[in-house]
């Protein structure tokens, strides 16, 4: 229980964060229309792509004798680059096509 | 200058414009630029993450990065670019794997540093256990939309296994963070056992059902950031990860929905399972077939044509053929439109890329509840490659296993012309009654043949 409340204490503000956020993505997407569902989706999962930062500072902090480590770290920075990269372009790619045309 | 500072501004930046971006996605007439600005954002805390610190970095570290960096965007670039519009729904799940991989894999390397810590191993292990199995279940939804694996796969009693392995994962997880043992086996195994999960989860899933689960994982691939945020007190990975979370359940939800189902059934009960004896027994009656010259001669002589397209339609990649009949048919004074079943094709929204791309009018795209009204004012339906989405069944039969689901009320109509390859069931595996009705008229073969020999039959006219 104590764990739990020095928990609460030392990351109130992150907690605050974590709240409104749930409420910034529930607003931002209840009125979309159907037809960008799929756009949406693909957009959002480029968006937590964001993870590559946890990647980036996992391989700026690692031991460079470490090559077990650097090279599960480099992969994991491939990854989330391939996620951040294609997730965006292939919104793009899709999004290019909705063109009114009056 | 305070390095610190520039760098929590970037994380600022980059924050506003995950959120700026959500929101410009919403609207289709700033979508594209909305996407950019994610994009965007994203540059900036990426290259502020690289650059923004005290600490020395050696020379081969800083190679590393750069290479990997490169590297993936090249690969990822040239997926998406090259990849065919009809195979936007796997490609989403592909990236959403890879994510879903990255997660993982920080988790795996973190671990040994932060056993003095309850609450970074917490987060660390969180972030693992959801990062693996979205990335998985990510590669299973894949392999199963790219049509490597089409049957569901059910154990019997899979329900049961599924729990089981879950339950294990679940208290595996809680002994590693209440007892952080120095030896990284312990985690090694949880990694294991989620992938174990991620497989099992989606394996028993349905193809139909697929796009829900895909934004199901793409919702949990957000969480997984959101709790590598709480491990390096990263705004903008907190940020953008909770935000993607609650978007994609809500997105998921809201997807469920429009096929009048809970998510809990697409998960535990697997699709034409439950009412399967009642909807299996086959119609009596029999189908007219007609030429292609018959249905041009239908549509040229018509008021009000709808064309309802389906995952046939993407399959036989007839979006542009379909535009150019569409547009023939406007230049003989019929007026044309496109009803959209929010669930047509492999994923909401799919129809409408698809024809956007082909310079179909972004106004002649009506959603179903929009359209179907005014189906009784409709002379020809023309269902092209759609099956399940136009069943009549759905409103009338309370055994088939569509019951209740939303559909396009076609029936209303007064001509159904249906392209269709064959008498083939569709996705739901159900026969469907609309093709025996007397108005409707049946012409088999690839859509895209089909549209074709009809415009060449109405450009005669």
């Amino acid at each position: 229980m104590e764990a739990l409340f020095d928990f609460v204490n030392q990351n109130i503000e992150m907690i605050y964060i974590v709240v409104l956020m749930v409420f910034v993505g529930i607003e931002l997407i209840s009125h979309v229309p159907a037809v960008l569902h799929t756009p949406l989706m693909s957009g959002a999962n480029a968006i937590h792509g964001v993870v590559i930062i946890g990647a980036i500072l996992v391989m700026l902090h690692m031991d460079p004798e470490n090559y077990t480590g650097l090279a599960i770290g480099f992969i994991a920075v491939v990854l989330g680059t391939l996620n951040v990269v294609g997730g965006f372009v292939v919104t793009d790619r899709m999004l290019e096509m909705f063109k009114t045309k009056k | 200058m305070d390095i610190q500072a520039l760098l929590n501004i970037s994380y600022l930046i980059a924050a506003v414009t995950f959120m700026a971006g959500m929101k410009m996605l919403g609207s289709p007439k700033t979508a594209r630029k909305g996407n950019l600005i994610a994009a965007a954002g994203m540059s900036i805390a990426i290259l502020a993450t690289i650059f923004l610190h005290e600490k020395q970095i050696p020379l081969l570290i800083y190679t590393l990065i750069f290479a990997a960096i490169a590297l993936g965007t090249f690969t990822g670039w040239y997926i998406a670019v090259k990849v065919e519009m009809t195979k936007m729904p796997e490609l989403v799940s592909f990236f959403n794997g890879m994510g879903g991989a990255t997660a993982a894999l920080i988790g795996l390397l973190e671990y040994v540093h932060n056993t003095d810590s309850t609450y970074k191993i917490a987060m660390i292990v969180a972030g693992l256990l959801i990062g693996s199995i979205s990335f998985s279940g990510s590669m299973i939804a894949w392999g199963k939309l790219s049509g490597k694996m089409r049957k569901p796969v059910r154990l019997p009693s899979y329900n049961i296994i599924n729990t089981l392995i879950l339950l294990l994962n679940i208290a595996l997880a809680v002994y590693i963070v209440a007892e952080r043992p120095e030896s990284p086996l312990y985690l090694y195994l949880l990694f294991a056992l989620a992938l174990i999960y991620g497989i099992m989860f989606v394996l028993p899933i349905g193809g139909a059902d697929m796009p829900v689960v895909i934004s199901l994982l793409n919702s949990f691939t957000g969480l997984a950031a959101a709790f590598g945020g709480f491990l390096y007190d990263n705004m903008a990975m907190l940020t953008g990860g909770v935000l993607v979370g609650s978007a994609g359940t809500i997105l998921t939800i809201a997807m469920t929905k429009a096929m009048n189902r809970s998510l809990s059934n697409v998960i535990f009960g697997g699709f034409g399972d439950t009412g399967g004896s009642g909807g299996g027994e086959s119609i009596q009656g029999s189908v007219k077939s007609v030429t292609p010259s018959d249905a041009g001669i239908l549509l040229n002589y018509a008021n009000n044509v709808v064309i309802v397209p389906g995952y046939g339609l993407a399959v036989a990649q007839a979006q542009h053929t379909i535009h150019e009949l569409e547009e023939l048919l406007e230049s003989k004074g019929v007026n044309v439109k496109y009803a959209i079943h929010p669930v047509a094709g492999r994923m909401p929204g799919h129809m409408n890329v698809l024809l956007a791309e082909a310079n179909v009018d972004y106004d002649k795209l009506v959603d179903m509840d929009d359209i179907n009204p005014q189906f009784k004012n409709t002379d020809v339906v023309l269902v092209v490659g759609a099956n399940d989405v136009v069943n009549p069944a759905a409103k009338t039969n309370p055994s088939s296993p569509i019951y209740g689901m939303p559909v396009l009320n076609v029936d209303e109509a007064k001509n159904v012309i249906v392209l269709k390859r064959s008498m083939k069931p569709g996705y739901a595996g159900i026969d469907n009654e609309l093709f025996y009705y007397p108005k409707t008229s049946m012409l088999f073969g690839d859509a895209k043949d089909s549209i074709t020999k009809i415009i060449n039959e109405v450009k005669n006219m």
